[in-house]
């Protein structure tokens, strides 16, 4: 918790901010409605005899009153999936339509994935990578429990990413060489988790801070790379730490083929803005348009989540 | 299984399976390069002759294998051969005698099946769902895979895979699959 004291100056009503991150988190699921509607995966619960409560901002994302999801036919049956409700964020920000082809940059284990997939109604193509191949097993097990039949999945090394697989410069008509849009949840120091992993921060130091700032620039640069001008990226973590969030975002937002864009989280969510000083460093203003998630505003974990137009 | 390869014959071995990368079947024999490969028709005819899926189900779906006989559905088309991890969802294990379905596509695509498909009541449904196998004399259907599903929010809903043989439902519910839900 101590850590987080040097973030004191940022959060608004700092007392309540730390007595929340010392709260357990409730479990949360969210319905996958390829399987199931919202009212007929509600019904299942109901009968079963599971209580829950529907998150003011989001009817299909259902805070359960006890713990684990993971006994109930409609979690069995692929109708549900737990998901930190936090996470739901910036799968809205994307907006993938159906049809679309889109990259999720670091996928594993999937919850937001399996999200993006459920908003393009399982239609188009969404590439889900990952560099760790043990992780991609939990992405595929999860994927395929929630029966996405749009998913390729990939083990590259994000800040590399190879379309060569995708027949890259042949003339295949159905060659991929631009995604529409892509999500960048990049790995990250993992402080806006310590609701649901106590020892999240046991390990933190600057150094780990930034060299993981480090592979989240080299991500979201090949993101903004990949993706065809006109088209969304976003950039999320779940940690309050400005090296690993609007400075990642400053850092692209100067090489100058991209844009930040406004965003409103749903109503009834608050957020902060993003800040454009920090540790004698000051960042693009348009970092603003970003929102970052205190875990006292909402009941939920910290978090981050910006989106940007890709110019050129 | 047909074999209506003309294509490799010209030119000494055939080609083989290779499990690195997904191939698109062949739409029909006729195409047919990699010998034992299933066809697009086969499969559809399979869904179709085993569980009543109407063919118009797979209009989406491109259908792919990877690894001897495990056959993909994915909802849009890319290039053939591709090498990656996974490609939509593995239906069905094909090139044996038995065509097996996996338990998620039973689940996603046979809620509309007409044939070979053994509703439980909830005993029997939580059987399944831990992976027991169970006596179900009260079934006078085909031996061989089925469905077993059950009734769930005002529908009936797959569940998984059943092997029905000698009056016995076992489950082929895969262990990471398993709960109890009693």
């Amino acid at each position: 918790m101590q850590r987080l004291e040097r973030y004191a100056s940022l959060v608004d009503d700092f007392d309540a901010f730390r007595a929340a991150c010392e709260r357990p988190l409730p479990s949360v699921v969210r319905v996958n409605t390829l399987k199931a509607s919202i009212e007929r995966a509600r019904e299942a619960l109901d009968a079963e005899g599971v209580a829950y409560e529907a998150t003011d901002w989001h009817p299909g994302v259902l805070r359960l009153d006890e713990r684990g999801p993971g006994t109930s036919w409609p979690y069995f049956h692929g109708w549900l999936h737990g998901q930190e409700e936090v996470s739901a964020l910036p799968a809205l920000a994307l907006d993938p339509q159906p049809g679309e082809v889109v990259w999720d940059a670091a996928a594993a284990p999937g919850s937001k994935t399996t999200q993006l997939a459920d908003l393009m109604e399982d239609e188009g193509v969404l590439v889900g990578n990952d560099n760790n191949l043990g992780r991609l097993s939990a992405l595929r097990h999860n994927a395929e429990r929630l029966g996405i039949t749009n998913l390729v999945v990939t083990n590259q090394d994000a800040r590399n990413f190879s379309f060569k697989p995708f027949g890259d410069r042949t003339d295949d008509a159905k060659r991929i060489e631009a995604f529409d849009k892509a999500l960048v949840d990049a790995p990250c120091s993992c402080e806006g988790t310590i609701r649901k992993n106590p020892d999240a921060l046991d390990r933190w130091s600057m150094t780990h801070v930034e060299s993981v700032a480090g592979i989240q620039k080299g991500i979201l640069r090949r993101a903004i790379q990949a993706t065809k001008p006109g088209g969304t990226v976003v950039y999320s973590t779940c940690t309050f730490a400005p090296e690993e969030n609007e400075a990642v975002l400053d850092h692209v937002l100067d090489e100058g083929d991209c844009e930040m864009r406004e965003w409103d989280a749903p109503e009834g969510f608050e957020t902060d803005p993003g800040v454009t000083e920090w540790d004698g460093e000051t960042y693009d203003p348009s970092v603003e348009l970003a929102h970052r998630v205190y875990p006292h505003r909402n009941d939920t974990g910290g978090f981050f989540c910006a989106k940007l137009e890709v110019t050129a | 299984m047909t074999d209506a390869d003309s294509a490799a014959d010209s030119a000494g071995d055939p080609p083989e399976n290779d499990g690195q990368q997904f191939d698109r079947l062949p739409t029909t024999a006729d195409e047919r390069v990699v010998p034992g490969r299933p066809t697009r028709e086969e499969v559809v005819q399979w869904w179709e002759q085993r569980f009543g899926v109407p063919p118009e189900t797979w209009d989406g779906h491109t259908f792919w294998e990877k690894g001897n006989g495990k056959i993909w559905a994915f909802a849009a088309d890319v290039v053939s051969p591709i090498a990656v991890e996974g490609l939509g969802l593995r239906i069905l294990r094909a090139r044996q005698e038995h065509w097996k379905p996996s338990t998620n596509a039973v689940q996603r695509f046979c809620r509309d099946a007409t044939e070979n498909v053994v509703v439980l009541d909830d005993e029997e449904a939580a059987c399944f769902a831990r992976g027991d196998d169970q006596e179900l004399p009260r079934w006078d259907g085909d031996w061989g895979y089925v469905v077993a599903a059950h009734e769930i929010a005002g529908d009936i809903e797959p569940i998984g895979v059943g092997l029905y043989l000698h009056g016995e439902l076992r489950s082929t519910v895969p262990k990471g699959r398993r709960e109890d839900l009693e």
